[in-house]
């Protein structure tokens, strides 16, 4: 039995049923129904055509279950009136999906776990381990966003803006234990290209692309981060990269550029560069001013500085720190300040020659770490330099 | 997501508004504090909100290290002046603003009096795991 196959073809088929008028939760639970009968049956009786024997099973159930209900009548009338249907294409069928389980009306988080559930095909359980909480929590989280988007009607296109956020978010979830959610969020990703021809979906599988290509050097062998100047670029997937850059420049020569674009064009100049030194950060610099013109988020600003010190040198990024916190009142340490800032400050400070009030910062940037890697790795370089400086 | 503990103290906590000890409520409020706590739990785990949650006994001893081939040292059973834990709850939501939101409806528990404690519940973030894009 091909489990990647079946995965694979999960949401095509919930995607017809849920286009010839099946509730979303009542296909959902027929799909899963139908999948449990191909475990059973194929290992002795394999189909000619998987896909269309998972609609005819599903659709059955589906009616079966219908019929079953108290509303027996008025449904059946329903189903009666549905047309017998067309050849359509897979790929909007798909589509229709990815919208649906990226619906506005989902909150992130349940966007997100319906998206891993009926496009992924992933089991709750899997999605409740990848996210560390109970299966029953799980559970319920699908099932309440299940219920919030059963009664939308799919008749125009949806967002694509917002299912590359939910895509993205699987993404940057990284992985826990036996799903890997970054791996999961690229092949839907790919899967999403396939069926639309958007520059942004491609330039979101170019970021995804180049960023997945460097895993294997971003950690140590002792889990702790190692920074981007300091990998080993013998480690990153060179067939990944090459890829990524590929479809990046297909997407770049549309000329609609968007968000993800510009911070995969920005990825690509890392994944250029043979040695750390040979980063060509003045590029970087004008696509962080593309960023900026296009989201003005004070993570990206913040990211722009780091890059003005590399290429006009400390003082210069120093300055743009500055302006970071003029544009974002409270930046500089006040409720909300922006993730980050002080470690860069930091950084830029060391790099200007003084080591002081780098540690310092470095030590407050500790504190602030939203996670252990990360504190881990700001303790270990205030420490470095207070060391030093002990000497 | 992120998830949240949020921590209920015994002592080391801030004064409740109505702060009676529990032995000097009537049998029913405290039936119904355990009840209000009993359907925030169910609550939260319809909302997919609630990781897990657990009460603490009183008694708890400081342990440490006493050298090489000694039994670790403990503080004695005498815990007056100690800050004490009396339970925990996991909860993963949307925002900081939700786990506040959701702290204050725990600290409105019924205590003496049918009315709301008005506990102080400490909140704390879990540090998370590292995200893929942080350039």
């Amino acid at each position: 039995m091909d489990e990647a196959l079946l995965r694979s073809l999960i949401p095509g088929v919930l995607a017809v049923l849920v286009r010839r008028g099946a509730d979303f939760a009542a296909a959902e639970d027929a799909v899963q129904d139908a999948l449990v009968e191909a475990v059973r049956v194929w290992p002795a009786d394999p189909p000619r055509d998987p896909k269309g024997w998972l609609v005819t099973v599903a659709w059955r159930r589906f009616l079966d279950a219908t019929r079953a209900d108290a509303a027996r009548r008025r449904r059946e009338d329903r189903v009666d009136e549905e047309p017998v249907p067309g050849p359509v294409p897979t790929s909007d069928d798909t589509l229709r999906l990815y919208f649906l389980c990226a619906h506005p009306s989902l909150t992130p988080a349940s966007a997100v776990a319906l998206t891993l559930r009926a496009v992924g095909g992933l089991t709750t359980r899997q999605i409740a381990r990848a996210y560390l909480v109970p299966e029953a929590t799980m559970a319920q989280r699908i099932s309440r966003a299940k219920r919030t988007v059963s009664g939308v009607r799919l008749d125009r296109p949806g967002d694509v803006a917002t299912v590359l956020r939910v895509l993205y978010l699987v993404f940057n979830e990284g992985y826990s234990g036996d799903i890997d959610l970054a791996a999961e969020a690229i092949r839907l990703t790919r899967q999403l290209a396939a069926a639309i021809d958007h520059p942004e979906v491609a330039g979101l599988l170019a970021l995804m692309l180049l960023h997945h290509a460097r895993r294997a050097a971003r950690t140590a062998a002792d889990g702790s981060l190692v920074p981007l100047a300091e990998q080993d670029r013998g480690r990153w997937d060179t067939a990944a990269i090459a890829e990524g850059v590929a479809i990046l420049q297909g997407a770049l020569a549309r000329d609609r550029l968007g968000e993800y674009q510009a911070q995969a064009a920005i990825a690509a100049l890392h994944a250029d560069a043979p040695a750390a030194e040979e980063t060509d950060w003045v590029q970087i610099v004008e696509w962080y001013d593309e960023l900026v013109r296009l989201t003005d988020s004070p993570v990206v600003r913040l990211n722009r500085a780091v890059a003005v010190g590399e290429a006009d040198g400390p003082r210069a990024g120093l300055a743009a720190l500055a302006e970071l916190d003029d544009a974002a009142p409270g930046a500089a340490g006040g409720a909300h300040p922006v993730p980050r800032r002080t470690a860069v400050a930091a950084y830029l400070h060391e790099r200007d020659g003084d080591p002081a009030t780098a540690a310092r910062l470095y030590a407050e940037a500790a504190r602030e770490a939203p996670n252990l890697a990360e504190r881990d790795h700001l303790t270990r370089q205030a420490a470095r330099l207070n060391s030093l400086r002990g000497r | 997501m992120a998830k949240y503990l949020l921590l209920k103290h015994y002592r080391g906590a801030p004064a409740a508004v109505n702060d009676v000890p529990m032995d000097q409520w009537t049998p029913e409020e405290i039936s119904a504090h355990v009840q209000y706590m009993q359907d925030f739990a169910d609550r939260l785990e319809k909302t997919g909100e609630f990781v897990d949650g657990q009460a603490l006994a009183p008694e708890g001893s400081w342990v440490r290290y006493d050298g090489e081939g000694r039994p670790p040292v403990t503080d004695g059973p005498f815990a007056e002046t100690k800050d004490l834990i009396a339970g925990w709850m996991v909860i993963d939501v949307d925002s900081h603003e939700r786990a506040v939101e959701l702290a204050g409806e725990l600290s409105a528990a019924p205590g003496a009096g049918g009315k709301p404690i008005h506990e102080w519940l400490e909140v704390r973030p879990f540090l998370s795991a590292p995200p893929t894009i942080t350039e």
